[in-house]
């Protein structure tokens, strides 16, 4: 049972060393990761990109799509063993933190999707206002002056954009409740 | 002389006035808080300036554009940390300046260097625009296509140690580019069938994902932190002339910078690495550069701030953008079917002197405001990372909407965003893309062209323009051969390792 349960820890040790590696080796991940990518557009190429009757070679649709693909393959071949290692001595960091980055990024985005998209029915200043002060309460911001700030920040926004530069966005199905003249100037200028 | 007093009119209207005071308080602001700088800046920007008319929207982004710089020097200089990455150089020598008590004498000095630097660049550009107007018939299709590939070539081969990653990261961009309903036979791209990818991928969207976006969320998975700069006693007008002194290292900046700025693709700091080697190999304290030299400070701030000058000349003259951020501008150019390239240097000269202008005076603006301005930004930037992240992610997702109001830019642009993270995360490089899917398309027009107008493929170099920028081709790609082949040797020589070095380093 000993040896089995040692067997195990080896086992599991290895796994576990593996996995740690290849979250170290974040590079290396990448690089192979390019490549399979590159290689399933290439496979793709002939269903994705026509060849057209009486056109010249370089005027072909495909053509840079061809050479784009090739040139990424191209590269990507060998990236795997070049890469391995060279960014860790750049200073920069390794896979694992990388994908905690990506998870904690992940969670955000999240947010932002269940906050942003019933915010964008409320229009843009509003929506401007919730979207911020929510998004810096998840980034753990408790304080009441700085989720003001985070609200003010987003009104800043609107009046530079919309009020100001007059940036196209369009207005919000909740103004059309306000009154005549009140809902004109808010989808005008907010 | 008439389209330069034709251009100062059109530069003589409070909007354009404005819009370059705007542009440059805005981008010394930018410049000095920690992890924004120009190109998340302008990428944000991008979008808002398609609504105004060109000169006032280009004029903003060359006012962030050239001033960012500037305000990057504070934050390098007080609390050891570049506010954009070129300003890195600063602080080898600001901030033991700052230790030892001297952080008026270093601000004076990196302020005035860099208008000096900026100054200087611009002079040189207003003075070869007649000449630049002279070539410019001379360029045609298969010029601008050369020029394009020679740009391509450099991106790649300029990030040393890095090549495979830039190269296929380029070569992504030329894809990405691709993609899309192509717009001669009107067959479809890479589009899997998706009616979202008919469209193609819009730059500005890969632009703000990879650059702002990514930047967002880099600041807000990063640790909290608020920089605190001591604030500075005493006028910063009292040193101004001491830069006299330095004559020679900012000379040395403004000529490697100018230089390195009109290559597309050689990287920023390359450029001032080479200006900054300069300035210590001529000095007669080399041993003082990294521990305070004042000589160190001016040739680094000199050689940042010539830059924007050199590097419109591509972009002006050609069509080219240099860099990631002159590549966003193009797109501003593109939007207001304001064509870069030779025919702009003959129809439009006036513009392109108001251009000019517009960025000598920002150089004064900028001065000025900082010498009388500089306690109060070290306020201003404490802002803490998260909350920062916070604001650049908010005014992002503005941007990307207000291109086409378009949700799926959004998710687009947080994909991107993603990949940029990653990208960032593993310090592999991000303009490649940008250039990749900015010259990628220029290359896609003009070689149909050039191919129905020759007969052999000799045709492409049968005049004098044309067959110099493909002798130039030809010579970065041996010259890179022969660096390999010279490392490779002397790793042999040095450790019996067969490892290719410019990969491995």
């Amino acid at each position: 049972m000993r040896i089995a349960a040692g067997r195990n820890d080896v086992a599991h040790q290895g796994i576990a060393g593996f996995v740690q590696t290849i979250s170290q080796a974040g590079d290396l991940v990448f690089a192979i990761f390019f490549l399979a990518v590159s290689l399933f557009l290439l496979a793709r190429l002939g269903g994705q990109a026509e060849l057209v009757k009486r056109t010249g070679t370089v005027a072909q649709p495909a053509f840079w799509p061809t050479v784009a693909v090739a040139l990424m393959t191209g590269f990507a071949v060998p990236a795997p063993h070049r890469f391995s290692g060279v960014s860790a001595g750049r200073g920069a960091l390794g896979g694992g933190e990388t994908l905690d980055s990506i998870r904690q990024i992940r969670a955000l985005v999240h947010d932002l999707y269940l906050d942003g998209c019933p915010a964008a029915r409320l229009g843009y200043l509003p929506s401007s206002i919730v979207f911020p002060a929510l998004l810096a309460f998840r980034l753990g911001y408790r304080a009441p002056r700085k989720l003001g700030f985070a609200a003010a920040s987003g009104v800043t926004v609107v009046v530079l954009f919309k009020s100001l530069l007059q940036v196209k966005v369009p207005g919000g199905a909740i103004y059309e409740t306000l009154p005549d003249a009140m809902r004109a100037f808010m989808l005008t200028y907010f | 002389m008439e389209a330069f007093v034709s251009g100062l009119i059109l530069l003589a209207r409070w909007e354009v006035l404005a819009a370059l005071a705007v542009g440059s308080v805005g981008g010394v602001i930018i410049g000095a808080i920690p992890g924004v700088g120009a190109a998340v800046a302008i990428a944000i920007l991008l979008p808002a300036t398609f609504s105004l008319e060109p000169l006032v929207g280009f004029t903003i982004l060359l006012g962030i554009y050239g001033s960012s710089m500037y305000g990057g020097a504070l934050p390098a200089i007080l609390i050891n940390t570049p506010g954009p990455a070129v300003n890195a150089f600063t602080t080898y020598d600001g901030y033991p300046m700052t230790r030892r008590g001297e952080a008026r004498r270093a601000l004076t000095l990196a302020y005035t260097a860099s208008f000096f630097g900026g100054v200087f660049a611009i002079a040189c550009l207003t003075l070869l625009s007649p000449l630049l107007a002279l070539v410019a018939p001379h360029f045609g299709s298969r010029e601008i296509f050369l020029a394009a590939l020679l740009g391509i070539i450099l991106v790649v081969l300029a990030h040393r140690g890095r090549v495979f990653a830039a190269g296929m990261l380029c070569a992504f961009g030329i894809f990405l580019n691709t993609v899309g309903l192509e717009p001669v036979k009107y067959t479809r791209r890479f589009t899997f069938d998706q009616t979202w990818l008919a469209g193609g991928i819009d730059l500005i969207v890969v632009v703000l994902g990879l650059f702002a976006i990514s930047q967002a969320f880099m600041l807000m998975a990063d640790k909290d932190n608020t920089p605190h700069p001591q604030p500075v006693s005493g006028s910063l007008l009292s040193g101004l002339g001491e830069i006299l002194g330095f004559q020679a290292d900012c000379g040395g900046g403004f000529g490697l910078r100018r230089h390195d700025g009109m290559i597309p693709g050689v990287g920023e700091f390359t450029a001032q690495f080479m200006s900054y080697t300069y300035a210590r190999k001529t000095s007669k304290k080399p041993d003082e550069f990294g521990k305070g030299s004042p000589e160190g400070l001016t040739a680094s701030e000199a050689a940042n701030n010539a830059v924007p000058g050199a590097a419109m000349i591509p972009l002006l003259a050609l069509g080219i953008p240099g860099e990631a951020l002159t590549a966003m501008m193009l797109s501003v150019f593109y939007v207001h079917n304001v064509i870069p390239g030779p025919r702009l240097f003959q129809n439009q000269l006036d513009f392109v002197y108001a251009l000019y202008v517009a960025m000598l005076l920002l150089n004064v603006i900028v001065i000025a405001f900082l010498l009388f301005s500089t306690n109060l930004l070290t306020r201003i930037i404490r802002i803490p990372t998260r909350f920062l992240g916070m604001i650049i992610l908010t005014l992002s997702f503005v941007g990307v909407y207000s291109l086409r109001n378009s949700a799926t830019d959004c998710a687009v642009a947080s994909v991107f965003g993603i990949f940029g993270l990653v990208l960032k995360r593993l310090d592999l490089p991000i303009v490649p893309i940008v250039l990749g899917m900015v010259l990628g398309g220029t290359m896609e027009v003009r070689l149909p062209l050039v191919h129905g107008a020759g007969q052999t493929p000799l045709d492409f170099v049968d005049r004098p323009v044309s067959a110099i920028l493909a002798a130039l081709v030809v010579v970065v790609i041996a010259a890179h051969v022969r660096t390999l082949i010279r490392e490779h040797r002397t790793c042999l020589a040095e450790s019996g390792r067969d490892i290719h070095d410019t990969q491995s380093r």
